[in-house]
């Protein structure tokens, strides 16, 4: 920020408390914005189905959802920030959920209550049932439920207020609104003699040659079956996958390590014998010594710095063959 | 509505008079375990008008479709007409050969066939001759197919039946996406022509509306300076109680025609329904009116169990499992008055204040739901021939929150403190807040008027029926399980407007804790007592039709299920239904909503709704 635009941030006529003139707080923008806009989480006044029985039972006054600044339900699109689809997305009613996600102001975010909403749910199998609503628009929480109790549906308020917290105003993947240009809107279906979602005119068509040249068209080959091998009992893979969990981070064993020896200690301050230990699946205890020794090896990676990968390798093989 | 006196009382008595009266055209239903009558479809319009002005039949109650393709391979329209005096059904029935599937409609004579004959053409596509207004109600115009016919395969299809064969038959899981070629739920015809696609639907909904006149001309005629509009209410609204729409032609801002639109929630309950094996059914009635899905179960236990009962290894249910379904659907009931009652008054501009007062007993009694049933909202908690569980011996903090203690009460103490103490105390509390207010007797005195007649005319039912002053009340005209026996008046209110249809409503909570407080003692005395009968898990099922109808919060429920197969399906019974059909009071209520409207002012279309208290799951189901 230039010296010009802070001269004129401090005449501002906006009046600064005389407790707060002498203070300079750093944050980050992204911070700032975040913060702002998790709290004052304002959803559409949107019902579909059973659902939406439940989130006004959350907004009621019983599990209050002011608690978190997002009692402020909007009749207008225009004034919402967070769409709750509560229930059964049917074709019919697609069109218009589409056409008021694209109303909404951007910073804008989806939430999918419900088993309806997320996939379909008991009635995904119905001819008028859209198989959720991420087939046409992208969703940031699912709340799985059928309905999700008000308490679950808190939860996910609380997940995307977590999700808000995580995004950056420098990252345009996550934040696609922050960019140059405005975004585009979601394309609305048509429903013709069935829903028809524009994005997949292409597809279509091609079905449509298909069918004009009498071959089998809208369904898809399954894939072929591939029978599973059965499980080789010393198959390098299974190794290999705790292996790399391992390789990532030294620093997570050794602090286990610490950890287990202050617990060791602990015990035999209290005047009990080192208890054995349970072979904790993180610990790196090897199994082949003696329990009751086991305070002492567990500290054994003494130097942090060098991580023996082949060593603890061929631990966690012994612990595997042995159990 | 009868102005000479009724001679025939019981429905043998209908049937002999009817068969008297025309002999060619109507026929008794031999089929094995099917009732009523078969009516010529070319004398259905002078049979009926005959049942409504001579036999007393004014109230018609249900109509539906069935599709008998690979069974008699024909088309039937069944009807269930009662009289508002009380007393069964008379069950007559309309044939029509598949291809070109036509019946003469009933509207002249009962103008609450309406919707329900709209619904018929677009699931089935029997066309009604002499509807005024025969247009696709549930779907939308320009949809491929009437989707209820058995020989129309849906996207997703799997098999006729469930159970289902494996989903991952060699370690694979087949989801219904992956089949598909479009990973959506959709199919097209294959004569698809995307350049000459366009959305007619919208279209065809403003027809008939007004749209288009020419409005200097019209000036002319009424010599006012009103334009002539035509406005949208919803499916995105915030009064419409889910997704309803309503498409109003307004002079000024009078209402001058109001026609309701649904289907923006139609998930094909009835197609999945013909899927499922009977006891499936049990969790897809929650969630028709998801307000009070236990008093849903009842209605359908009550259809499968009339079916049930004539098969050989039936056992009615236990007292005490009747006694407790009184008590759930009681309970039910109280929730959804208050739930009716607070947004109502949301819709008339108390935003939410009222409807936080109305729903905070609601969750004392959802915990009840919770600990006995496992959930609250969607309990599927009936089964043919009892209930799946006996009450629990304490109720403790399933639903345990971040700022209540933990809690741990004895079933019937809790139940005893709800129903003697904290219920009535918080109807009459509500009773004290709203009842008297000016500002509510002025919007309400007076608007949304639905005379008597009419309201019989329309097949409404429930508080909105009783409300113009029709004392009918399913559980005292045509009584099921141990309502004979409890003491309770049928709530009753003259003056049809808005202000009748909330007082019936805390009239009705009245009645209901008056029951209640009967069923207490009962559930003490028949402690221990089993309620579940032999398991029914996938029962076979008589061939047979059945109607299975409760008096709902919202009014009458039916469901008619038809039991029936084709080849060793017909001789043993079917585990599956043939058709499965919901008569949903809040779909049928809805008939009346364009006449109570018309006249009335914009902000009245709202509170109109809002009295009648439909449920969009079980409207469009
Ligand atoms: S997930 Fe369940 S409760 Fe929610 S809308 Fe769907 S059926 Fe209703």
């Amino acid at each position: 920020m230039s010296e010009l635009q802070l001269r004129d941030l401090h005449s501002t006529e906006f009046p600064v408390p005389g407790e707060l003139q002498d203070n300079l707080a750093i944050t980050s923008l992204s911070k700032i914005y975040n913060w702002a806009r998790r709290e004052s989480m304002w959803p559409l006044l949107f019902g579909l189905a059973c659902c939406a029985i439940e989130m006004i039972a959350t907004a009621a006054s019983r599990y209050d959802l002011s608690r978190f600044g997002m009692e402020v339900m909007r009749g207008s699109p225009r004034q919402s920030d967070l769409m709750i689809v509560s229930g059964t997305v049917t074709k019919k009613m697609v069109v218009p959920i589409v056409r008021l996600y694209n109303q909404m102001p951007e910073p804008k975010y989806v939430m999918a209550m419900g088993a309806c909403a997320s996939g379909g749910g008991p009635f995904k199998e119905g001819y008028n049932v859209v198989s959720g609503i991420d087939k046409y628009l992208p969703v940031d929480v699912y709340v799985p439920g059928c309905p999700p109790t008000p308490q679950s549906l808190l939860y996910g308020l609380i997940s995307l207020q977590k999700k808000i917290d995580g995004q950056s105003l420098a990252n345009m993947d996550d934040v696609p609104w922050y960019g140059v240009a405005p975004s585009e809107p979601t394309p609305i279906p048509v429903l013709g003699p069935d829903i028809i979602d524009p994005r997949q005119m292409d597809l279509i068509r091609q079905q449509a040659e298909r069918a004009a040249a009498g071959l089998p068209y809208g369904v898809r080959e399954l894939p072929k079956v591939i029978p599973v091998a059965p499980k080789k009992p010393s198959a390098p893979k299974p190794a290999a996958a705790p292996a790399a969990a391992v390789e990532v981070d030294p620093a997570k064993a050794e602090r286990l390590a610490k950890r287990e020896a202050a617990l060791a200690r602990k015990r035999v301050a209290e005047g009990g014998a080192p208890a054995p230990e349970e072979a904790s699946e993180e610990a790196a205890v090897p199994a082949q010594v003696p329990a009751a020794a086991a305070p002492a090896t567990s500290v054994e990676p003494t130097a942090p710095g060098k991580f023996d990968k082949a060593a603890m390798l061929e631990k966690i093989r012994a612990r595997k063959a042995n159990k | 509505m009868v102005d000479k006196p009724i001679t025939t009382t019981t429905t043998a008595d209908t049937i002999a008079a009817l068969k008297e009266k025309f002999p060619d055209a109507v026929s008794d239903d031999t089929r094995q375990g099917y009732s009523g009558v078969v009516i010529d479809k070319n004398k259905l319009v002078e049979v009926a008008t005959a049942l409504r002005d001579e036999l007393g039949y004014d109230y018609l109650s249900s109509v539906t479709g069935v599709d008998y393709l690979g069974i008699s391979d024909h088309m039937e329209v069944v009807y269930h007409a009662y009289r508002t005096s009380g007393g069964p059904a008379l069950v007559f029935k309309a044939q029509t050969d598949r291809n070109e599937s036509e019946i003469p409609s009933l509207t002249s004579v009962y103008p609450g066939a309406d919707f329900q004959e709209r619904e018929i053409w677009d699931l089935y596509g029997i066309r009604f001759n002499g509807h005024p207004n025969l247009k696709r109600i549930l779907l939308w115009e320009g949809f491929d197919g009437h989707p209820m016919r058995k020989d129309w395969k849906e996207a997703y299809y799997e098999e006729e039946h469930k159970p289902f064969g494996s989903r991952w038959p060699a370690g694979y899981v087949h989801r219904s996406e992956e089949r598909n070629a479009y990973g959506h739920n959709v199919k097209y015809p294959a004569d698809l022509d995307l350049s000459r696609l366009n959305d007619t639907s919208e279209e065809s909904l403003y027809s008939g509306m007004g749209l288009g006149v020419d409005v200097e001309r019209l000036d002319d005629e009424t010599k006012l300076k009103t334009d002539r509009l035509i406005v949208n209410l919803g499916p995105h609204h915030p009064s419409t109680h889910g997704v309803f729409r309503m498409v109003v032609t307004l002079d000024g801002e009078t209402i001058e025609m109001l026609e309701p639109v649904m289907g923006y929630l139609h998930r094909n309950h009835e197609q999945i329904g013909e899927r499922n094996t009977f006891l499936h059914n049990m969790p897809f009635t929650d969630r028709l009116d998801y307000i009070s899905g236990m008093s849903n179960n009842l209605g359908y236990a009550l259809a499968v169990e009339q079916l049930l009962a004539r098969g050989a290894r039936w056992q009615p249910p236990s007292y005490r499992a009747e006694v407790i379904r009184v008590l759930m659907v009681e309970l039910t009931r109280i929730v959804n008055h208050y739930w009716a009652i607070g947004f109502f008054l949301n819709d008339l501009g108390a935003f939410f204040t009222p409807a936080l007062y109305a729903i905070a007993e609601r969750e004392k009694i959802l915990d009840f739901f919770e600990a006995t049933a496992g959930s609250r909202m969607m309990p599927n908690y009936m089964r043919f021939g009892g209930v799946f569980k006996d009450l629990p011996e304490r109720i403790r903090g399933v639903a345990n929150l971040l700022n209540d203690q933990v809690r741990d009460f004895n079933t019937m103490d809790y139940l005893t403190e709800l129903i003697n103490d904290r219920l009535p105390r918080s109807i009459d509390e509500l009773d004290r807040l709203i009842t008297e207010s000016e500002i509510i007797k002025t919007r309400c005195i007076g608007v949304g008027y639905l005379p008597a007649e009419m309201a019989v005319a329309y097949s409404c039912a429930g508080p909105l029926l009783r409300a113009s002053g029709v004392p009918y009340d399913v559980r005292r005209a045509d009584p099921y399980s141990i309502y004979p026996e409890l003491d309770f008046d049928v709530a009753v209110r003259y003056n049809g407007d808005l202000y009748d249809r909330y007082l019936i409503r805390l009239d009705e909570m009245r009645e209901s804790i008056r029951i209640l407080k009967q069923i207490l003692p009962r559930l003490e005395a028949t402690q221990g007592q089993s309620v579940f009968g032999p398991s029914q898990h996938t029962p076979r099922v008589p061939v047979g039709e059945s109607y299975g109808r409760v008096e709902n919060p919202k009014g009458e429920l039916g469901y008619y299920v038809v039991s029936n197969g084709i080849g060793e399906e017909a001789t043993k019974g079917p585990q599956n239904p043939w058709r499965y059909h919901v008569r949903a009071p809040s779909f049928i209520n809805l008939t009346a909503l364009g006449a109570m409207c018309k006249g009335h002012k914009v902000a009245d279309v709202v509170a109109i709704l809002g009295s009648i208290d439909i449920v969009l799951g079980e409207t469009d189901r």
